[in-house]
């Protein structure tokens, strides 16, 4: 364990149930303490299991297009609930279709994260980054 | 076998004797706690003796809702999660919670708790590992108030000894016990439940004035609405998913017997899971003591309402007289509690919208399919007409209430004593419950 607790969990209405498992497990393995809310997670249950377990950081995922209109507003509301600053990272299929990625980047960033992710990034590399982020050597 | 039970309530000690069978009498005489509760207690075995003669008993067992009964706050962090979990268990102990609190307490929280008096506090917030600032903030905030409340710690463990430390420092008596949810989502409130019980013995039932009739009793003695958990529980056992509303002069319980999983088609559960057997109180839905309350949250107002609450506030023991505008507004009054307290107790639909149309969160517990209420209490057990009142549990909007239930009340007001003999012979408080209640 290398004393880092995750929220993490799929937002929205999305049901796509499989690859938010092999990210907790991942996760896992390389030793945080992940707390993984499953599927169709809305931005209050994110907030609320990050106060609950003093989170280190929200991986929100989200695959079936419509995470751009799930997403917004989250930084916002963690900054309300006094989660000021927490560091949030987003991957999957964020968006409907094959747009630009450096302008799909671009919003996300904009909307609060820390950074977002491709389609098709693995959970080694968020696991790399969020290591680095989060100091643990 | 046979075997005495006694029920020192707010205004009458009940008791009842029970052969191997049957009962064989039950008799009241006014709690009298002010002087000596022996005195009402001896005064209601006499009109028993007197009744059934003189006997020996093998169980002498009890129940107390007397000066209060335990009066309880509890303290979280999330609302949804630490704050409910830790009101669940003090619920499920047959605690009166009067109060919930969340996220750091406020100079106007401590003010109110102050007020209220809390016989125990439960403290909880944070899950194992999580959250400890809220807990330990709250405890200093609990430790610097002049009031002689016990602590129960159930929260983040890593902070429980910290907690402790500073509650003792002021004298406060603190026992710690595993957290209400260890860990995100789960619920765990045998631990609270346990440690509430054994404070309830050793510290409130002296301080309550029941140290001497403790003595007499072959068990220790439990808050009334514990046995009251206990007999809709047994009752359940052969009655299947099943409701009882308990309405009162200071609050309504509500009981449910039920997984309450979700029964509708289209539906994800979701938040903290909720107990199998769950009891909750509403300190503002009560007859008389809070009967103000009630027609606050009821939202109704009329001049002829305004002065029944002033004769009521002015005898908390009024009993309004068959056929009469009173009689009709006392009823009108339960009617409501009843709806609200059964609408808060049941889970409910929230309607979501998704880009591929709506869908529906549950949250809380289904009680649709629930088949029997129970009426339990003055108010709807001397009521002339019970059915109405109950119709109020009934299904209606988005909330997951029964939908057909068939309606019983306990007519002569001994579920709490079968709660009690359940603990000795479970066959026979289910076969006397069954034999009892009446269908409305
Ligand atoms: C199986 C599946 C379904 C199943 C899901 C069953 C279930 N309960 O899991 C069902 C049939 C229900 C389904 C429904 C839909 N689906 Co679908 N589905 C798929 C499919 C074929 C596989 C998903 C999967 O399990 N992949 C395997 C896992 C391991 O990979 P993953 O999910 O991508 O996750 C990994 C990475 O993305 C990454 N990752 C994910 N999140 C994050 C976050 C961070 C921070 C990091 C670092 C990494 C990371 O790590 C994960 C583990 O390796 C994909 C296509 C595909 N081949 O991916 C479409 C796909 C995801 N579905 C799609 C669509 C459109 C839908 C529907 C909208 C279809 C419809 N119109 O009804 C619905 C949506 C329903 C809903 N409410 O969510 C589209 C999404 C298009 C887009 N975003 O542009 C896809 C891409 C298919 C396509 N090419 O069009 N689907």
């Amino acid at each position: 364990m290398n004393g880092k607790t995750l929220v993490m969990g799929v937002i929205g209405a999305d049901v796509h149930a499989v690859g938010i498992k092999i990210l907790s497990h991942a996760f896992g393995l390389a030793g945080f303490n992940v707390i993984n809310l499953g599927v169709m997670v809305s931005q209050e249950e994110f907030i609320e299991a990050a106060i609950e377990t003093a989170a280190d950081a929200i991986v929100v995922s989200s695959l079936y297009g419509h995470g751009e209109m799930d997403c917004r507003g989250l930084r916002e509301k963690c900054d309300e609930a006094g989660l000021t600053g927490i560091p949030m990272y987003v991957g999957g299929n964020l968006v409907v279709g094959k747009r630009n990625f450096e302008e799909v980047e671009k919003t996300f960033l904009e909307m609060g994260f820390t950074r977002a992710y491709p389609p098709g990034t693995t959970p080694e590399k968020g696991i790399e980054d969020i290591s680095k982020d989060l100091g643990i050597t | 076998m046979s075997i005495l039970t006694v029920d020192f309530g707010s205004t009458f000690t009940k008791v009842t004797a029970i052969s191997s069978e049957k009962i064989l009498g039950t008799a009241k005489a006014f709690t009298t706690i002010e002087t000596d509760i022996q005195e009402g207690l001896d005064a209601a075995l006499t009109s028993l003796n007197s009744e059934i003669g003189p006997r020996e008993y093998t169980h002498k067992l009890a129940a107390s809702s007397a000066g209060g009964g335990l009066k309880m706050v509890a303290v979280g962090l999330v609302p949804a999660l630490t704050a409910k979990a830790a009101r669940e268990a003090a619920c499920s102990a047959g605690a009166k919670v009067v109060k919930t609190y969340a996220y750091e307490l406020t100079p106007a929280d401590e003010q109110e708790i102050y007020d209220i008096n809390p016989d125990l506090i439960l403290l909880s917030g944070g899950t194992d590992g999580g959250n400890k600032e809220i807990i330990l903030h709250n405890a200093k905030r609990l430790a610097a108030m002049d009031r002689g409340f016990a602590v129960i710690i159930a929260g983040n463990k890593s902070a429980a000894t910290d907690c402790a430390d500073f509650l003792a420092k002021t004298g406060k008596v603190t026992v710690t016990c595993e957290n209400v949810m260890p860990a995100f989502n789960q619920l765990n409130i045998m631990p609270a439940k346990n440690a509430i019980r054994a404070l309830f013995m050793e510290k409130i039932i002296e301080a309550k004035g029941l140290g001497e009739a403790a003595k007499i009793m072959s068990a220790p003695i439990i808050p009334t609405p514990l046995a009251v958990f206990e007999g809709a529980h047994i009752l359940s056992d052969s009655l299947g998913a099943l409701m009882a509303v308990d309405v009162g002069g200071a609050t309504t319980d509500v009981y449910s017997m039920a997984s309450g999983y979700p029964t509708l088609a289209n539906v994800t559960q979701k938040g903290l899971p909720e107990p199998f057997a769950k009891r909750s109180v509403e300190g503002d839905l009560g007859m008389r003591y809070s009967l103000d309350a009630l027609v606050d949250a009821a939202n109704i107002d009329s001049e002829e309402l305004a002065s029944f609450q002033v004769r009521c506030a002015a005898d908390p023991s009024y009993i309004p007289i068959k056929n009469t505008p009173d009689k009709y507004l006392d009823e009108m009054l339960c009617g409501k509690a009843v709806d609200i307290a059964t609408q808060r107790h049941a889970g409910y639909l929230e309607r979501i919208f998704t880009p591929f149309g709506e869908t529906y969160y549950q949250l809380g517990k289904d009680l649709s399919q629930v088949k029997y209420v129970v009426g339990l209490g003055g108010p709807i057990i001397y009521s002339d007409n019970p059915k109405a009142i109950l119709q109020n549990t009934i299904q209606s909007g988005e909330s997951l209430k029964p939908k057909t239930p068939k309606f019983l009340i306990d007519k002569r007001y001994i579920f709490a004593a079968m709660g009690l003999l359940s603990r000795v012979n479970k066959e026979l408080a289910l076969k006397i419950l069954q034999n009892e209640l009446t269908e409305v």
